[in-house]
Order: structure tokens, then C-alpha cells, then sequence
């Protein structure tokens, strides 16, 4: 695996880059708990190019960058130009919860750049009815209940460290609270900052997948994305919470290549 | 010293299982099920009657502040409440200490400049204009301001404040979060250049350099009493000698919780279910809503979660005799409650603003004024002279109130007759 850092946004958004496989190009766009290589990454990367970057302000040594952002606008803007940078004209873009919501915005304001679209437990709407949970006012064990089906998964462990290393598990929270807070910039207080007026420049084909069991953001959310763009699908993941590809990455990863039409090696 | 008569306008008389049944008294306290809005207009006439009443006993200032949704404090708007003040105390040398309105939830935050202006105007020059930060439970979770956004809207908001009363030509405004093109503050305050500044904090260091650099007073508004902010008002002090400035004790407040009765055995017969129902139901809320992700910048996030390893004291877990012992209510005599003020907070922590809380979460009305009137004749004269022998000017009061307050020997007896 690769990594390298790329600055935009006149120098000032420093945002590092994990690349690794060969294949058509990927982008990865993660959620609000911050980026880290995991085995979803790695099988996705058997069939594909897979280019992840960090949220701004979510590169270490860089927490301050994400203050020269001022909106939704300027996020959209800074990942049209790190695509440049990175040399992609054209990508399978994934994302997951406000990644998914990002990589949809993305790929309306520059349609040309989505080849495929994949979206995983994505944000961008609101229902009265169907209210999604708040994160940022959970404590650490009602989060990690809430994101996963198997709060004692590994995926859960690698995200929240475990007790028997109490450095770690510091590091871990200080990880996910500065990612949710520099996410959060761009959803608060309420997630649906104005997609369903743009989804509709959407033309890559897109597949939505979502965990069965989510408890953050309720499944029903799919009919939203399904019913704007145009050819969409939804599948469901059984057994699975708000992070279905980090708790099933091999089962997620087969969709996503098989939706792409990547033959597996 | 300045003292001065805080109040929060509780619910007095939430539910006894309140604190098991609901999870919050904070942004989410069901109104419907726990409050009636003409029992809560008695409450909001009672506190205006018990800081009237501490005007006219001879305290200094009364004070009021800013919350939402929120059971223990609710002046959604303190200037309403300062209005009021300001009216009927006008003529007399009492102080309209606005601790305060919100800069972050105004929009535009000249509207706070405006209204502090109008204070100031009908008091006759008697505001102190308190431009707190805000809470996050108010900012974030009650008015929707992006925790990360906080503190730069304030900030901003704040120089906005101080340049809106001060320019002598209309000004355009070009700010990252507020843009007006035309400022021009009708009315203007008063006081010149413009009314004193209190900032309330609660110790985090960007704070206290903020209040330095703006020279302004830091007000820690305390529920835990001056043992637990001793050496957070050390840390303050060191910011003050080491940016140059001097050691003026009025360059700090402090917010203490007091009741005051003929002997210490009966202050705890009166007061002690009601400092409880303070500690156990008032300040009933998730730590979670206290640093919403993004709230703290990352410095602050990383030294305090490494610091985090020892959690505070959970007040649940105490009873009246603990509070009293560690100082988060100072209660007993009037001789036992002027030592401990002197010592513990005047002296302590070096403060020369002090303001008390008197009216204490359950507590009625009648046993307020007690409170009030015990405080008045047998705590305030004795600390008044505090400081005196020193001769620090209070830059951080009204100019025309900074000397010594008008004789009112037995005015307090006379109202409450």
C-alpha cells in the first residue's frame, strides 16, 4: 500500500492518500469515524485501484486544516480537486454514511467524474418519521452499539481499541471525536443539507447497499436515493448495523465489484 | 469587592423521582409533562421580586442569565428579565449585570449589542454587559450551531459587539459567519467608551487568554465552589502576569452558591433538601452534551482526554454535609459563611467581583428572601471592604457605581414589612 499527502484548496487542505491494487480506479470516501485500512479496503483492491483519502482535518499533524472550509460547497470543491491531483477523470466512487453523502454530491456537481456509484448506509435526506440518531451525543458504548450489529466484532474492536490497551483506546477516542466533529462541521444538526435538490445530476449507475439492522440511519432511507437516480438499486446486508461493509467486507466488497462488472481473480 | 445577587429562574418543583425518570433537564425535559406556564409566571414574578428585593437590601449588582430548554434555567431571554430590573431600580446604585445574552445564538449579534444599548440607556449607565460563549447544550443541541463553528462565531461576534458600540461612522461588516453592510447601533450605550465586559468561562485556557487579551473580567461560573476551582483561577492568574497585566482582583468573577441561617444546625434544617434537589435534579444531564465532537479544538480534545482517566466526582453521589464540606455550597452562620467566602473565595482565588446564588433550586419563595436578608445584614457588610486597603480600581464596573454603596441600614427589615 501506498501513501502519499496532496494539498489543496490553495495549499491549505492537506488530505492523505491510501492507494493500493490494480484495477479500474476507486474512490473510497469514509464516514464520520475517521479513515483506517481495513479488510474491506483490502478486498476491494483485488479488483480494483482503490485511492482513499482522509477527510480534512483528519490527517494527523493536519486537525486545524478542515477550519479553512465553510461548507458543504467547499468540501465538494476540495475533493474535485484532489481527484485532479490524483490524476482521475473518471472513478467507481464509494462511500460510506456522510462519505456516501459526499461521494452523491460529488458526483452531481460533476457527474463526468462518477463512472459508478456506490453508496453504503449513506446520509443526505431527512424524515420527520424516520429520524436518524445523533452520534455526536452518544457515549462511546451506545455509539459502538449503534454502529454495529456485533458490538464484540473485530471490525468494532479495531474502530474503539479495547480495554486491556487503555493508550490505545485514548488514541482511538481522540481519533473518532475529532472525525465526528470535523464531519459533523458539514451535517449539522441535521443531516439533509439540501442533496434532493441536486441528486438529480446524478447519471452513474448506482448501487445502494445497507445493513439490515442499522440503528443510526434506518434503511427506509434507501427508497430516497433509489426513487431520485435514475436505474438505481438497493440491496440489503443481513447481519449487519450502520457499517455492513467493515462487519461483511468480503460479502460487500463481491457486490461492489460485482456491480462494477470486475470479474474477481 | 462587588457582590452581586445571582439568579438561574428554576423549576422549583420538579417531580422526586424527576432524575430517574427522565435523562436530561437539559434540551430535552418534556414541557407538557412536567411544567404549567401560570405556575412558571409566578416563578419568573418571584425571581424578579427576589432580585428587587436583593436590590433594595443593599447588594450590588443582580444578575441574570441565558438558557433553553432547560429546566434548572429558563430566561430564554435575559434581557426581558433586565428590563425589568433596570426599570424599577432606577435611581438607586444597583448594577444590571447581564451574565448574559448569547452572542453565538443572536443573529445578527448585533441584536445583543442593540438590546445591551437599550439597557443601558433606561438604567442610566448601569449595565455590566456579560458576552458569554455559551453552552453547548444552548448553542449546539438547543440552537443548532455546528459545534466546530462555536467559538469562531463568537469570536467573531464579539468584535462585532465592540466595534458596533464604539464606531463613530457607519461601518460594513465583512465577517466569515455575519455580514451586515450598513452597522450603525441605534441606540448607543451610555457608558464611554463602552459598558464593562464580563466574559463567563469555565476554565479551559483559550479562555483565559481570550479574556487577557480583550482585557476584559473572567467570570468562572461555578457550582462546585472555590476548592475545585482553585487551581483553575491559578491558571488564570499566571495568564494575567505572564501577558503583562496586573494582579487587579476585579479582573475576576466568581459565581458561589451560599444560604445563610441563624446557626449552621439550622441552615441544614432549612436548606439542605433544596441543595440537593439543586445538585441531584438541576444539574441532571449526559456528560455527552457537555462536548459535542468538535466543540474543544484538538489541543484541548488531546490533554483532555489524557486527563480524562480520573472522572469528577459525580454530585449524584453526594449528600448536603458533603456539598457543604467541600465547598460547593458555602452554608451555616453568618459568621461561618463570611470566614469561608473570605478565605476560600475572595482570598483564595483572588476575586473581586463575586456574585452569590441564593435562590437554590427548590427553595421558596419566603426562605429566599430569608436567605437574602441574613446575607444583606450579617455576610455583605463584612466583605464589602475586602480589597479596600489595597486600592484597586473596579474598571470592571459602571464608573458612576464604584464607590461605596448609599447608607441603607435597615432598608431590607423595612421591605419586608
Amino acid at each position: 500500500m501506498s501513501e502519499r499527502t496532496i494539498a489543496v484548496w490553495q495549499g491549505k487542505i492537506r488530505m492523505r492518500v491510501f492507494s493500493e491494487g490494480a484495477g479500474p480506479a476507486l474512490v473510497y470516501f469514509h464516514g464520520p469515524w475517521g479513515l483506517a485500512w481495513d479488510p474491506f479496503l483490502d478486498e476491494l483492491a483485488r479488483s480494483f485501484s482503490v485511492h482513499a483519502p482522509e477527510h480534512p482535518g483528519t490527517t494527523p499533524e493536519a486537525p486545524d486544516d478542515v477550519y479553512h472550509l465553510d461548507g458543504l460547497w467547499d468540501l465538494v470543491l476540495c475533493y474535485d480537486e484532489l481527484l485532479e491531483a490524483l490524476g482521475l477523470d473518471e472513478a467507481v466512487l464509494v462511500g460510506h454514511s456522510f462519505g456516501g453523502m459526499v461521494a452523491c454530491e460529488l458526483a452531481a456537481a460533476q457527474p463526468r467524474r462518477a463512472r459508478r456509484l456506490v453508496l453504503i448506509d449513506p446520509i443526505g435526506f431527512w424524515r420527520d418519521a424516520d429520524r436518524i440518531a445523533n452520534w455526536m451525543m452518544l457515549d462511546a458504548a451506545r455509539l459502538r452499539e449503534a454502529i454495529f450489529h456485533d458490538p464484540a466484532s473485530p471490525a468494532a474492536r479495531r474502530m474503539f481499541g479495547t480495554a486491556d490497551d487503555p493508550e490505545a483506546a485514548t488514541a482511538a477516542r481522540v481519533r473518532l471525536t475529532w472525525a465526528m466533529g470535523a464531519t459533523g462541521k458539514f451535517i449539522w444538526p441535521i443531516p439533509d443539507k439540501g442533496l434532493t435538490k441536486r441528486i438529480h445530476r446524478v447519471k452513474a449507475p448506482t448501487l445502494v447497499v445497507w445493513g439490515k439492522e442499522d440503528r443510526l440511519v434506518p434503511p427506509v432511507y434507501a427508497d430516497e436515493f433509489i426513487r431520485r437516480i435514475a436505474g438505481a438499486r438497493a440491496q440489503t446486508v443481513d447481519g449487519a448495523g450502520h457499517a455492513p461493509h467493515l462487519e461483511h467486507p468480503e460479502k460487500v466488497a463481491r457486490m461492489v465489484a460485482d456491480f462494477v462488472g470486475q470479474a474477481r481473480p | 469587592m462587588k457582590i452581586s445577587a445571582f439568579h438561574l429562574m428554576p423549576h422549583r418543583e420538579l417531580p422526586d423521582d424527576f432524575e430517574k425518570r427522565y435523562e436530561s433537564v437539559w434540551v430535552t425535559p418534556p414541557w407538557w409533562e412536567l411544567a404549567d406556564a401560570r405556575r412558571v409566571g409566578q416563578y419568573y414574578n418571584w425571581t424578579l421580586d427576589e432580585l428587587l428585593y436583593a436590590a433594595r437590601a443593599g447588594f450590588d449588582g443582580v444578575c441574570t442569565n441565558e438558557h433553553h430548554q432547560n429546566a434548572y434555567g429558563f430566561m430564554p431571554s435575559p434581557n426581558l428579565m433586565g428590563s425589568v430590573l433596570a426599570k424599577a431600580t432606577n435611581g438607586t446604585d444597583v448594577a444590571i449585570v447581564q451574565m448574559g445574552a448569547t452572542l453565538p445564538t443572536s443573529n445578527p449579534p448585533i441584536r445583543v449589542a442593540e438590546e445591551y444599548a437599550m439597557l443601558d440607556c433606561i438604567s442610566g449607565g448601569r449595565l455590566v454587559a456579560g458576552l458569554p460563549l455559551g453552552s453547548p447544550m444552548d448553542v449546539n443541541f438547543c440552537y443548532g450551531i455546528t459545534p466546530m463553528e462555536h467559538r469562531e462565531r463568537y469570536r467573531e461576534a464579539f468584535a462585532l459587539t465592540l466595534k458596533a458600540w464604539q464606531a463613530r461612522d457607519i461601518f460594513a461588516w465583512n465577517g466569515r459567519y455575519f455580514q451586515l453592510a450598513n452597522v450603525n447601533l441605534w441606540p448607543r450605550p451610555i457608558q464611554q467608551p463602552h459598558p464593562p465586559v464580563w466574559v463567563p468561562g469555565s476554565g479551559s485556557i483559550s479562555t483565559f487568554d481570550f479574556a487577557v487579551d480583550n482585557d476584559v473580567c473572567y467570570c468562572f461560573l461555578s457550582y462546585s465552589g472555590a476548592k475545585a476551582a482553585k487551581t483553575m483561577m491559578q491558571g488564570y492568574w499566571k495568564v494575567v502576569a505572564d501577558k503583562g497585566r496586573d494582579p487587579n482582583p476585579y479582573r475576576a468573577g466568581f459565581l458561589q452558591l451560599v444560604a445563610v441561617a441563624e446557626t449552621d444546625a439550622r441552615a441544614e434544617e432549612k436548606y439542605a433538601r433544596h441543595v440537593e434537589y439543586f445538585y441531584h435534579k438541576c444539574l441532571h444531564w449526559p456528560l455527552e452534551m457537555l462536548s459535542p465532537p468538535g466543540n474543544q479544538d484538538y489541543r484541548s480534545l488531546v490533554a483532555a482526554a489524557k486527563s480524562n482517566i480520573r472522572r469528577a466526582e459525580n454530585p449524584k453521589d453526594l449528600r448536603y454535609r458533603d456539598f457543604v464540606e467541600k465547598g460547593y455550597v458555602i452554608a451555616g452562620s453568618p459568621a461561618t459563611v463570611r470566614d469561608r467566602i473570605r478565605e476560600e473565595v475572595v482570598k483564595g482565588l483572588r476575586v473581586g467581583n463575586l456574585m452569590v446564588l441564593l435562590q437554590i433550586g427548590s427553595m421558596p419563595h419566603e426562605l429566599t428572601l430569608e436567605n437574602m436578608d441574613l446575607f444583606a445584614r450579617e455576610v455583605l457588610p463584612h466583605l464589602r471592604p475586602l480589597w479596600d486597603d489595597e486600592g484597586w480600581v473596579n474598571a470592571w464596573w459602571p464608573e458612576r457605581l464604584r464607590g461605596a454603596r448609599q447608607a441603607l441600614g435597615g432598608v431590607a427589615a423595612a421591605v419586608r414589612a
